[in-house]
């Protein structure tokens, strides 16, 4: 019998690489996932995984450069160790994931193909077909099958996880989970727990997520003592094909793989997308930003997009909003070839073939930035101490969180096919922790006293019961799609203080009311009604994390906007009148930076059912923040301005701190 | 079990809104019990798929008849045909219900929509059903590449875009389940827990009679993807061995049934030719061998 028993929640990316490696190093491991893990919401990802490779290397990229594309693309609030480490070992992720057999896309010669994605100028991105996040997590549970039937690794799969399991000291001793047949709650006690739950994007109704992506698991750790971090920091992908039960994404590699965004500069233009001349069309994003083009990183996109339809009336139709995304220039073959899964995607949900029209797009909710709030051991070198027990380690000694459900490594804005990678990475990485902790904290899965199973167990069956019982009136569905729609209205791409005001007002409300739901199924046996009415209180936790960090950060930073705090533009034409504005615009900057690039830090207060916020320092030791300024009028002085200032900041560093260490950890 | 959302309100949908669709679903209440029939109304609106419909009824729960009752369990995912949970036979077809659209359903049989849990597999509730005999097979095929660990050796073999433009349609195989269905030589293995019978030993006694049973398209073919990586081929030799026993490749009676009814569009029979081809030239190197 193996010595330790980790219990990992969820089987995306980051859940199936931990149990692929724990079970390496000879940890048993019961993976616990609301559906099979082969379905996990992993699967949909399409684009692809980003790593520097030999052919960017001679470009002059390196890990270095990608790194400090994500510190950037994330509006420097990611915190730089673990972003760094992940940088650093990228290009040995697509190594082992090549070894492990996914079919990345080959060049002629043999060696894997890369595509741009947004946010950097480097060719960085590896990917298979359309279906990238696909093939990777075939991979990895094709891994896991195999450990499994070798013995160490136990599946539950249609098991819902309800609560992490504490002892008096707070320290994490398994979990409860029920299984969604037969109801059966039940105690799987373990060393130490990993969470890889994925995304909440369900919290907004609809969005790119799958439904698995209710952010349960996050919240029930949240409200077991776990603390959530940067809730309000969610990605609004710009393309996604709306539809009644879902936004379906379109994947960046369509602007990738060349795909460029217009409308006609008629305002709803009747005539037929290719009767259109160039000189016609509105080309904005290569218009307003030159160098990226149609790659400007996504929030900026997102805008934009919204900005031409909701502000200058340019929407391709009257009454939907959507704009152009064209790949119609493209040879049909090559489309196929790079493009076929998401093409095929388009087709099957509108019956139009996008090789030959253009297809129509609006932004959705993608991506949480924020999650779980977790801990790191910063190397002497800047980057993670392998090995170290806190690597992933929430508030709940013993209780690990990985994937997109943590928070450290996108900081205001992820870039893309950054997270198959932050995935991969934390669960290969971070799982050796598990066992250091493990074996530090003492004690053992076989000895947590019964009793504290039990109990744990009884808590969950006394909610269960309580809502078979439940006699109020309300209906889950409907109090989801109210939900969804404050949520979607008030926290996503623009947000206003008076609305998000009023969106907590509501939401309180909504609160209220789910506790109150009525089922139209009280019995024992799959009941996926009381399963959805668990799921739907949970989520309001973390849209309480969304809505309150949104309120309180009057700022601009990356997915975060909020209009009425916006950095102006240069005005002025005179030089020396301009170079003034430009300091005064750096002063400005650094005076909001000290107040705001703070990761948001929210602890759940249950006796009075609201998150308490505070502000800790990020770790931006390694790369000093710099101004975002794409697409900015007189970014060209500001950024000279900036340089100067970084340059006299660093000599006057140098003269006073040899040493470079800012090691003592900004993290508190 | 997702929630259903807002109707758009344009004034198409407004008139629509009028038009209710029958939507008959096959149900039942648990494994081994009796199944039934019932009836629903739900309003038709633009863009609907069999999921938002289920969503609909799963919001209502009541009949054409106004009787309130237990909503419709079912399975779903990804919503976008990529995760292979929401299989089901709509109209008599085994397919995937999120891209079930509603507007076609209705052009082919305007009367109902009628909605049946998978033929194959065992009913858990309603259009639910038990599929883990469809992983199990992933197991008996060893559908994987032995690597040494998960430690960083550089990158793998070097393979050609063809060899990558070979495997790959193979590798997007969802696990739906929509081949088995399908498939005449694939028969239903439903097995009860008795009383007493731990977990385990119900989960181990449930794997023996399933390596009895055909293994199926799908794990012929991803034995066929396995057999063609540069490491994944050293289990070949294993690969064919289950192939050629009982529930092996000679089940397979070469209907076509299966590659019809795949969404994914995986040449199913030119892996079950090839995986034809290869467990002979197994048989007799091991006749030789001997
Ligand atoms: C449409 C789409 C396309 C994308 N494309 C890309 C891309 O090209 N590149 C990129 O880098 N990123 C992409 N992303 C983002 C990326 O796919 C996700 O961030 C990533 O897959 C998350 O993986 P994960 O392992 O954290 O979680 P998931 O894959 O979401 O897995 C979560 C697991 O947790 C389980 N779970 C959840 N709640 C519970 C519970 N209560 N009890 C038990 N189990 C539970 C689920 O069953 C599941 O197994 C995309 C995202 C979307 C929506
Ligand atoms: S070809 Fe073989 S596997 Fe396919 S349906 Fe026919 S009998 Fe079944
Ligand atoms: S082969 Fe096709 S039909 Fe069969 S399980 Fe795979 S994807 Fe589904
Ligand atoms: S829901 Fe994933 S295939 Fe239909």
């Amino acid at each position: 019998m193996s010595a330790h028993r980790v219990v990992v929640v969820g089987g995306g990316l980051a859940g199936l690489s931990a149990t692929m490696k724990l079970a390496e190093l000879g940890v048993a491991v019961d993976l616990i996932s609301l559906t099979p893990v082969k379905r996990s919401h992993s699967v949909c990802a399409q684009g692809g995984i980003n790593a520097c490779n030999d052919q960017t290397r001679q470009l002059g990229d390196n890990e270095w450069k990608h790194f400090d594309d994500t510190v950037y693309g994330g509006d420097f609030l990611n915190h730089q160790p673990p972003v760094k480490e992940m940088a650093y070992w990228a290009p040995k992720v697509i190594d082992l994931m090549d070894r492990l057999g996914v079919p990345f896309n080959r060049t002629g010669e043999g060696f894997i193909d890369r595509r741009r994605f947004g946010g950097t100028l480097y060719k960085r991105t590896a990917f298979a077909g359309a279906t990238t996040g696909q093939q990777l997590l075939y991979a990895l549970d094709e891994q896991v099958r195999r450990r499994e039937s070798e013995g160490l690794v136990r599946k539950f799969e249609f098991w819902d996880f309800l609560a992490p399991i504490q002892d008096d000291s707070g320290r994490c001793r398994g979990v409860v989970a029920q299984d969604m047949s037969s109801m059966e709650i039940r105690a799987f006690p373990a060393d130490a727990v990993i969470v890889a739950s994925g995304g909440c994007g369900l919290v907004y109704g609809r969005s790119t997520m799958s439904v698995f992506c209710n952010g349960s698991a996050a919240s029930r750790c949240f409200q077991a003592g776990a603390d959530y971090a940067n809730g309000e920091f969610i990605q609004v992908h710009p393309t996604a094909i709306p539809g009644s039960d879902k936004l379906r994404l379109m994947s960046e590699s369509a602007r990738g793989e060349g795909g460029r965004v217009w409308v006609p500069r008629k305002p709803q233009d009747a005539r037929a997308p290719k009767d259109i001349p160039d000189s016609d069309r509105f080309y904005f994003l290569e218009e307003h930003f030159p160098e990226y083009g149609n790659l400007v990183p996504r929030d900026i996109a997102t805008r934009e997009i919204f900005d031409v339809c909701v502000n200058e009336g340019l929407s391709v139709e009257p009454d939907r909003m959507c704009v152009y995304l064209d790949l119609t220039h493209i040879e049909r073959r090559e489309l196929d070839r790079k493009l076929g899964g998401i093409l095929e995607i388009y087709e099957k949900f509108q019956g139009v073939d996008p090789r030959d029209v253009p297809m129509k797009i609006f932004p959705a909710v993608h991506y949480s930035m924020g999650g779980l709030w977790a801990d790191y051991a910063r190397s002497a070198d800047g980057g993670l101490e392998p090995g170290a027990p806190q690597n992933q380690m929430t508030r709940i000694p013993g209780l690990y969180a990985m994937g997109e459900c943590d928070y450290h490594y996108h900081g205001a804005n992820r870039l893309g096919a950054n997270s198959l990678l932050s995935c991969i990475f934390t669960g290969l990485f971070a799982s050796p922790s598990l066992i250091s902790y493990a074996q530090s904290a003492g004690g053992s899965y076989r000895d947590v006293p019964a009793s504290l199973l039990e109990s744990a167990v009884k808590a969950q069956q006394t909610r269960h019961d309580e809502l078979l019982k439940g006699t109020g009136d309300e209906n889950p569905y409907l109090i989801h799609q109210e939900l969804g729609d404050v949520m979607t209205r008030s926290a996503t791409v623009v947000r206003r203080n008076d609305q998000l005001q009023s969106a907590i007002e509501t939401v309180d409300e909504l609160h209220q009311r789910a506790k109150r739901v009525h089922l139209s199924d009280s019995g024992s046996w799959t009941n996926q009604n009381v399963i959805f009415a668990k799921a739907l209180q949970d989520m309001f936790p973390l849209a309480k994390c969304i809505l309150k960090g949104a309120l309180q950060r009057d700022e601009c930073r990356g997915a975060h906007f909020k209009p009425d705090f916006t950095k102006p533009s240069l005005t002025a034409e005179d030089p020396a009148e301009r170079r003034r504005q430009a300091e005064q615009w750096c002063d400005a900057f650094e005076e909001n930076n000290r107040k705001y690039l703070k990761t948001t830090v929210a602890k759940w207060d249950a006796s009075s059912d609201q998150p308490q916020l505070s502000y800790e320092d990020v770790d931006t030791s390694l790369i000093p923040p710099r101004p975002r300024l794409y697409g900015l009028v007189g970014a060209e002085v500001i950024e000279e301005v900036w340089s100067e200032r970084a340059a006299r900041r660093q000599s006057e560093a140098s003269d006073t701190q040899p040493s470079t260490s800012s090691s003592s950890d900004a993290k508190v | 079990m997702i929630a259903p959302e807002s109707n758009p309100t344009s004034s198409a949908a407004g008139a629509r809104q009028a038009q209710m669709l029958k939507v008959r679903v096959l149900r039942q209440d648990g494994p081994g019990q009796e199944p039934y029939w019932q009836l629903f109304d739900v309003p038709r609106e633009p863009d609907m798929n069999v999921i938002s419909v289920l969503q609909r009824i799963a919001a209502i729960s009541e009949t054409v008849d106004g009787k309130k009752v237990a909503p419709v369990a079912w399975d779903c995912g990804c919503l976008e045909e990529v995760c292979g949970s929401c299989t089901m036979v709509i109209n008599g077809k085994v397919r995937q219900s999120c891209t079930a659209l509603v507007d076609k359903l209705v052009e082919d049989q305007p009367d109902e929509i009628v909605l049946e849990p998978m033929r194959k597999f065992p009913v858990i509730r309603d259009l639910l059903v038990d599929r883990g005999r469809l992983f199990h097979a992933l197991e008996r095929v060893k559908g994987w590449v032995p690597v040494d660990g998960y430690y960083d050796m550089g990158p793998g073999e070097r393979q050609s875009r063809q060899q990558q433009e070979q495997n790959y349609p193979l590798s997007q195989c969802m696990s739906c389940g929509c081949c088995l269905d399908a498939c005449p030589q694939y028969l239903k293995i439903e097995l009860e827990q008795e009383d007493g019978e731990s977990d385990e030993a119900f989960a181990a006694r449930q794997a023996a009679a399933y390596d009895k049973g055909f293994i199926g398209a799908h794990a012929i073919s991803q034995a066929m993807l396995f057999n063609n990586h540069p490491v994944g081929k050293t289990l070949a030799d294993q690969r064919n061995e289950e192939l050629s026993s009982a529930g092996g490749i000679q089940v397979c009676g070469n209907a076509q049934n299966c590659v019809a009814v795949c969404p994914k569009e995986i040449p199913l029979t030119r892996s079950i030719a090839r995986a034809g081809r290869s467990t002979t030239l197994y048989q007799l190197k091991k006749f030789f061998e001997r």
